[in-house]
């Protein structure tokens, strides 16, 4: 048991600069969804399944979704403004 | 022996962190993530905080109600984090969008000044 | 200040700071000796008190309830905010052309398509069951609503676009949002109806263990999936409308 609570750790340890460094919002959402599934699996290791649940929905699921969907809409309003702009 | 004070130090790890990549940030949603990965460090602090050796999910549906749990209002005080963490980034995500529609740019270098 | 000069000022800061976490961190007590009074106090009464059996929930829906509250008022809040921010300007596609070409959609393959909508049913039955069991086993309201929030995301994966402009326009999910938020108010006013305090809990306690147990805890666990289901959708269709109203437009 403390073996894996020491690497759970180290290993949340060692993704969170892995999602700092990735600089392109578009590669940084996946390493967000992993980073969101290793602190649920800490979150369990800890006995705590409740908060494991809701960072699983939102730190893995929800949340990358939104910074898809807002990357969406931003490239949309640049298509939009390059479209004006040549007009 | 480490252990006993490794979630703190990775709890400041990831804080600091957070906060380079804040600092250093030339993307505004780049700029966002890491504010959520801030917030993540507060987590850990807090299940370090509430961790009992030897202790058990707080769930008494299938164990007599007198073992050893861990501390549970420390999770619901972290449920309540995940879900204003939930909230404050669709906050922030619609505002940069917003800043991209009026500004064209969501470089935060480019962003300096007020376009009011 | 040029971007080195704040890096080099941040990282001297950082040092700095580094140094008064570890400093702090030798006072603090080692993890697994655990002293505080208030969560031993919780875990013997909370089963007897409440007949709820996830003293997690029981904490959050009941003790604690008026945090929760406020934590529903946030999302709330957040949600319209960011309504407001995305109004229809009224001024976009004047002209009716095209954002983007055709070819840039992907086409969705048959696989993800039946996968998807055989997803739909089982996501929407175990959202409901994970909102409703909040007393009882791990989950509540908050991780049932999202999951029963990712039901209409996958029906627009899997290409109805249609169906999912339906659902997402529909009057319910304003109503499950708003209802969710004054249902939360509602059940605590109730409370002072019977002459206890807001957010007491006064509906008939059952055995623990039952569905039907714990009284407003249930309640509210279900409210608050309500709320955040409807939020959540609110919160997707308002970032997907130009798109889904273009994709409508070429598929007519």
């Amino acid at each position: 048991m403390r073996l894996l609570q020491w690497v759970i750790l180290l290993l949340v340890a060692g993704v969170a600069p892995a999602v700092v460094l990735s600089r392109d919002p578009k590669s940084q959402v996946v390493t967000l969804s992993f980073y969101g599934l290793i602190c649920a699996l800490m979150f369990f290791i800890f006995q705590a399944p409740d908060v494991a649940l809701s960072q699983i929905t939102i730190g893995a699921v929800m949340l990358p979704l939104m910074i898809m969907l807002a990357l969406t809409k931003m490239r949309r309003q640049n298509l939009r403004r390059e479209r004006e702009g040549k007009k | 022996m480490m252990l006993p004070y490794l979630p703190y130090a990775v709890a400041a790890w990831v804080f600091l962190w957070g906060l380079y990549g804040i600092v250093t940030s030339k993307n505004l949603v780049h700029q966002v993530v890491c504010v959520a990965i801030l917030q993540t460090s507060t987590y850990v602090l807090l299940l370090a905080i509430g961790y009992k050796l030897g202790g058990t999910a707080p769930v008494f549906a299938d164990i007599p109600v007198g073992t050893t749990v861990v501390d549970p209002l420390v999770q619901a005080l972290m449920l309540t984090d995940i879900v204003v963490e939930a909230a404050v980034m669709a906050l922030l995500l619609s505002m940069v969008v917003k800043a991209n529609e009026l500004a064209g740019t969501v470089d935060p270098e480019e962003l300096r000044f007020l376009m009011g | 200040m040029s971007s080195r000069t704040r890096t080099v000022f941040f990282l001297c800061s950082a040092a700095a700071l580094a140094f008064v976490f570890a400093w702090g961190i030798r006072d603090l007590p080692p993890l697994g000796d655990y002293r505080g009074p208030y969560g031993n106090a919780v875990t013997q009464v909370a089963v007897y008190e409440r007949h709820a059996t996830d003293v997690v929930n029981a904490i959050n829906y009941d003790y604690r309830a008026f945090d929760t509250l406020g934590e529903e008022f946030i999302f709330f809040a957040s949600v319209l905010g960011v309504l407001l921010l995305f109004r229809p300007a009224g001024e976009e596609d004047k002209d009716g052309k095209r954002e983007t070409k055709s070819e840039d959609t992907l086409p969705i393959s048959d696989t993800l398509r039946v996968s998807m909508q055989a997803m739909v049913g089982i996501m929407i039955v175990f959202g409901v069951y994970i909102a409703t069991h909040g007393q009882l086993t791990p989950g509540g309201g908050f991780q049932g609503g999202v999951i029963l929030a990712s039901a209409p995301l996958v029906v627009y994966l899997s290409g109805n676009v249609k169906t999912f402009e339906a659902i997402v326009s529909s009057p319910l999910v304003k109503l499950a949002e708003c209802g969710g938020a004054a249902g939360y108010a509602a059940i605590g006013t109730a409370a002072l109806l019977f002459g206890a305090h807001f957010l007491t809990n006064i509906v008939p306690l059952g055995t623990t263990g039952d569905l039907f147990s714990s009284g407003t805890i249930a309640v509210i666990s279900a409210v608050v999936g309500m709320e955040i289901a409807g939020g959540f959708v609110l919160l997707m269709q308002s970032y997907l409308r130009e798109i889904i109203e273009e994709r409508l437009k070429r598929e007519q």
